[in-house]
């Protein structure tokens, strides 16, 4: 598996770290309430298909990066700077 | 007092030769890790240009003058390798002194692309890999720095707690290509 940092290139599925989805991203507001933190914190789709998630080149150039791969296919279809995805 | 005495990174443990490759200890001075501020890059560059001859590299690259090395390491970060890093630096980027930090050596000779080939998961060939290419990745489990300095020489660093290691791995490789004949 290969996985193309939007700095260094592609490079070995080795050198990343994996985290998990990218609904960290979108993390509510203090008061948001009960069920939208709940649903954060604990409940996660498990789709067959699409699905972007986290990982880190930590063996590279350290860099967080959102990964959109298929879950069927395996194919990696997009992957950008996490620094850029939350501006 | 006793007296001290500074031991080097790889002190006992090179220079090593083994069939057509040679590993080498490089002594390389100051190293000063360069991390620029937001928005502050352009103005850090000719900086580092006007102190030290050498602008802030590019992704996967280096710049150098003489003896000044400014190695790309990452992600905002850079490391000056050679001189006392000019302290006006300090308005544009975070500076954090890291000299004798780092285990820094030279792999040269006809076999030195099949040794990393075996140690590294990065295509380091010169068509993929040209000289003044400089990558972080990783070498067997360690966390390293690699550059091609000229067509036949990489440049590589490890953690100087990690020196053993490097040059362990560096050895085991290197036996097996020789083995190969
Ligand atoms: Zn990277």
């Amino acid at each position: 598996m290969r996985i193309t940092c939007p700095i260094c290139g592609e490079r070995d599925r080795r050198e990343f770290y994996y985290k998990g989805h990218a609904v960290s991203l979108d993390r509510p507001a203090p008061d948001a309430g009960e069920e939208a933190w709940d649903n954060y914190v604990y409940l996660r789709e498990n789709p067959a298909g699409e699905t972007r998630d986290l990982w880190q080149h930590e063996g590279g150039c350290g860099a967080w990066i959102e990964v959109t791969r298929n879950t069927v296919t395996h194919e990696i279809t997009a992957t950008r700077l996490v620094s850029e995805a939350k501006s | 007092m006793d007296k001290l005495t500074a031991l080097s990174p790889c002190a006992g443990l090179l220079p090593l030769t083994i069939g057509a490759t040679k590993v080498v200890e490089v002594e390389p001075g100051q190293m000063t890790s360069v991390a620029p501020y937001n928005g502050q890059l352009n103005k850090l560059s000719k900086a580092m240009k006007a102190a030290h001859g050498v602008e802030y590299p590019q992704a996967n690259g280096l710049t150098r003058e003489g003896d000044t090395q400014a190695v790309w390491f990452g992600h905002a970060q850079a490391m000056l390798v050679g001189p006392v890093v000019e302290a006006g630096l300090a308005k544009h980027a975070a500076l954090t002194d890291q000299s004798d930090a780092w285990a820094v050596v030279a792999l040269s000779g006809d076999a030195a692309e099949n040794v990393l080939a075996r140690l590294v998961p990065v295509d380091v060939r010169l068509a993929h890999f040209p000289v003044g290419m400089a990558v972080r990745t990783q070498l067997q489990h360690l966390s390293v720095s690699l550059v091609r300095v000229d067509e036949g020489t990489f440049q590589i660093m490890a953690f100087r707690s990690m020196a053993h290691t490097l040059v362990h791995d560096l050895k085991t490789a290197m036996e097996a290509v020789a083995a190969r004949g």
